[in-house]
């Protein structure tokens, strides 16, 4: 097991120096520092100085790999490599990114955590609900509900509950933030959005498993030995359907820290998402950067736990 | 001076490649089969009536030129710097009829007040009438029995139309596809007109979604969004398609290194957000575009290109998914005994891949074809509100929404941009979605039972 976790840990090294090289090869060969700073500096009539100045201030005038003998010197070390020990480096105006992020957390944890936990709660009633009248009206609408759910845009969800319960009926404050347990005036309007906004899709998904688990052997003998309807539902398929469901789940478990970037922009949550999109819209390539890197760290520590969680659910499973 | 866009071309060739393919299954009895029992379902018959609604506009939309100015006897031709397309000219008159800011739907008034001369020569701040909305309306007391009127007048030229194409077509149809529920199709095809008969009724004399910001019509800026949400569902898959299948055939077939490669490849992809490896990908070529300025003589090249590079963009992060179902099927495919068996004969690799394995992995390419364009179409509203997606300048459902955003304060609020950019994306999405379930029912071997 531990030599498993060790391994997988190994292999993801690789990775990550891919994606370092991608994210290098996008900031600094596809563009210069140049045009970065050219874009940053207003499009027209920016004088070389004032470039040179721009560069020199957050050290892109170096050479990329090689400066006079020396490779720590670069931009690729200065910029990259530092990635790897969670060096960030500053932001635009000048704040320290990694303390950012750490501040960020919270926050974006208040509002994903309850978003994943109910969200996963629901969906997994509903589909239990749509598998139990299976081949009846109420599971044949509830399909067509969840795909026309699936088809309204996110934002509508998010403008639309918006204005229906912010603006119109004055239950919870439009957009904001505020730490300890004022946060939940704060977080609880979009996180229900976030739940609502993922019903249909995610229902949908759990009925499917749930139907192909429903046709399993040990199904048709838990029927035959006489078992109610409802206790082969509770005790056998929605235990068996449970690893999928799970499974599948843990991968995005450590994405939630990079928070949901529409809700908290939209409500002025100051988390991660918000923080990401910010830097998007400010063309801050530093944050960028770092986000980029923290998301891929975040992933890959995704696939690891999902793999492991297949030994720790199913015992059928051996990792060697 | 006709103009083709860049898109243009794709879409045209895209068009043609379509009816290629569909001849080409047309006369193979194997691949018929599963699309006629797609075309069995009236979901996605209905569904389909819509699609092709929006195709039209879509095509209608790709057909761009400049139009001439006009020049001085003998003199060069001089073309206007502005690029229309056939469905601009169609809807000139929506186009051309702009207020000056913001109306409500079928309104006659604007929206804010203003100074208003008086018939007696006193000014008054009141909302002014539109210059075209309800302008032919000599006493707004009118509007009630005007609109009335339209709506009658367009329902009544909706059902004739109707009537029509169902005496002609139902027949001729039924012979020749007796087991299409052309009901379904008739259906659909009686509710598309009864929104779009009135509609237009009412669009001769309104603006029947109301006007935006700048005065422009709502209804117009929908209809022309639909062209940019086509050509991102549709161009990323052409991109998506042959890396996807390339990448994901070779590593199921070959394994080994190859195998190894291919799967660094797409796992290192996967683990960069998506959003941020487009963010990051759209602000090089932005930043590309404004550093290359003298390649493009007009703006919409210029957001043609943007859009193209989306496409590209989208594309290249997309292909992942459909590479790693292909791994997975070749994979399982290339241990069957017919595949060992031409192993035996001495048959090339790539005849294998091109006879064996690519004909038997062409469900799924077909399945995930249909399957991403409902998502990428709501995909490009949201990377639009992030400021990744389209170029400001190209209409799109994100660009719509994006600016209709901002209002979201004003009291009363204006929410017809937004609820117009809505409804039609989520008509186009519930459609694609309603047509990909049936073509996943269709192709997917494990479903028929």
């Amino acid at each position: 097991m531990l030599a498993y976790v060790v391994r997988r840990i190994l292999y993801a090294i690789p990775i990550l120096v891919g994606i370092n090289v991608v994210t290098f090869a996008l900031f600094f060969l596809v563009n210069t520092p140049d045009d970065m700073a050219r874009m940053q500096l207003g499009q027209k009539r920016v004088t070389p100085e004032a470039i040179q100045k721009w560069k020199a201030e957050r050290g892109y005038d170096k050479p990329l790999f090689y400066n006079q003998g020396s490779l720590t010197d670069t931009i690729f070390f200065e910029k990259s490599v530092r990635l790897f020990a969670f060096d960030f480096g500053r932001a635009e105006d000048n704040r320290d990114i990694a303390s950012e992020i750490r501040a960020r957390m919270g926050p974006s944890l208040a509002l994903a955590i309850p978003v994943f936990l109910v969200g996963l709660a629901v969906n997994i009633t509903f589909a239990l609900g749509m598998a139990f009248f299976r081949a009846t009206y109420l599971d044949f609408w509830g399909v067509v509900l969840c795909v026309a759910m699936m088809s309204i845009s996110a934002l509508f969800y998010i403008i639309g509950g918006q204005y229906l319960i912010s603006k119109l009926w004055h239950l919870v404050p439009i957009s904001g933030y505020a730490g300890g347990v004022d946060a939940a005036k704060f977080v609880v309007l979009p996180a229900l959005i976030g739940v609502v906004g993922g019903i249909g899709a995610g229902s949908r998904w759990y009925r499917t498993l749930f139907l192909e688990e429903m046709t399993r052997d040990y199904v048709r003998t838990a029927r035959a030995k006489g078992l109610a309807e409802t206790s082969v539902m509770f005790r056998h398929v929605l235990k068996n359907a449970m690893i999928p469901i799970l499974t599948g789940v843990v991968a995005v478990i450590p994405l939630l820290f990079m928070g949901s970037l529409l809700s908290e922009s939209f409500f002025g949550i100051p988390g991660l998402g918000s923080y990401t999109i910010d830097a998007i819209q400010a063309q801050d390539f530093a944050v960028v950067r770092a986000m980029v890197f923290i998301g891929s760290v975040l992933y890959i520590l995704g696939l690891l736990l999902t793999d492991l969680s297949y030994t720790l659910v199913d015992p059928r499973v051996r990792l060697d | 001076m006709p103009t083709v866009l860049a898109t243009d071309l794709l879409v045209w060739l895209l068009v043609a490649a379509a009816i290629a393919f569909s001849i080409y299954c047309a006369r193979r009895p194997h691949l018929a089969a599963p699309w006629a029992r797609v075309f069995r379902s009236p979901a996605a018959i209905a569904s389909g009536v819509f699609l092709g609604f929006y195709l039209l506009v879509g095509l209608a939309d790709s057909l761009h030129y400049r139009p001439a100015l006009p020049s001085k006897e003998g003199g060069p031709a001089a073309y206007s710097v502005q690029v229309v397309s056939l469905l601009d000219v169609a809807l000139a008159s929506l186009r051309n009829r702009t207020e000056r800011t913001y109306s409500a739907p079928l309104a006659t008034r604007l929206f804010q007040k203003e100074q208003v001369e008086q018939p007696d020569g006193k000014s008054l701040r009141d909302f002014p009438r539109l210059r075209h909305g309800g302008a032919h309306l000599q006493d707004e007391a009118e509007w009630g029995r005007d609109i009335a009127l339209r709506v009658a007048a367009g329902l009544a030229v909706a059902a004739a139309l109707w009537l029509l194409l169902f005496s002609l077509t139902r027949k001729a149809l039924a012979r020749r596809w007796p087991h299409v529920p052309w009901t379904a199709a008739y259906a659909a095809l009686g509710a598309l007109l009864t929104v779009a008969g009135p509609a237009a009724a009412l669009a001769a004399g309104y603006h029947v979604l109301g006007t935006d910001r700048i005065g422009q019509d709502v209804l117009y800026q929908a209809l022309k969004s639909i062209r940019t949400s086509l050509v991102i569902g549709t161009l990323t898959t052409l991109v998506l398609l042959p890396v996807g299948i390339a990448a994901g055939i070779a590593a199921g077939y070959f394994r080994g290194w190859i195998d190894d490669v291919i799967q660094y490849v797409y796992t290192t992809l996967n683990s960069i957000p998506g959003v941020l490896l487009i963010a990051a990908s759209v602000l090089m070529v932005q930043v590309y575009v404004d550093a290359n300025a003298s390649m493009f003589p007009t703006a919409a090249q210029r957001s043609d290109f943007r859009l193209l590079m989306l496409c590209a963009i989208l594309g290249a992060v997309g292909w992942t998914g459909l590479a790693r179902l292909l791994r997975g099927e070749a994979l399982k495919l290339s241990q069957l005994e017919y595949i060992q068996a031409a192993h035996a004969f001495g048959v090339s690799h790539t005849r294998i891949l091109s006879r064996h394995i690519l004909p038997n992995v062409a469900h799924i390419v077909i399945i995930a074809l249909v399957m991403d364009f409902s998502g990428l179409v709501l995909a490009e509203a949201v990377l639009s509100y992030v400021g990744v997606g389209v170029d400001p300048s190209t209409t799109s459902f994100g660009t719509m929404i994006n600016a209709a955003r901002l209002e979201m304060a004003r009291e009363p609020m204006v929410w017809w941009s937004l609820g117009a950019a809505f409804a039609f994306m989520f008509l186009l999405v519930l459609a694609a979605n309603l047509f990909a379930d049936a073509v996943r029912d269709g192709f997917d071997p494990r479903v028929r039972v």
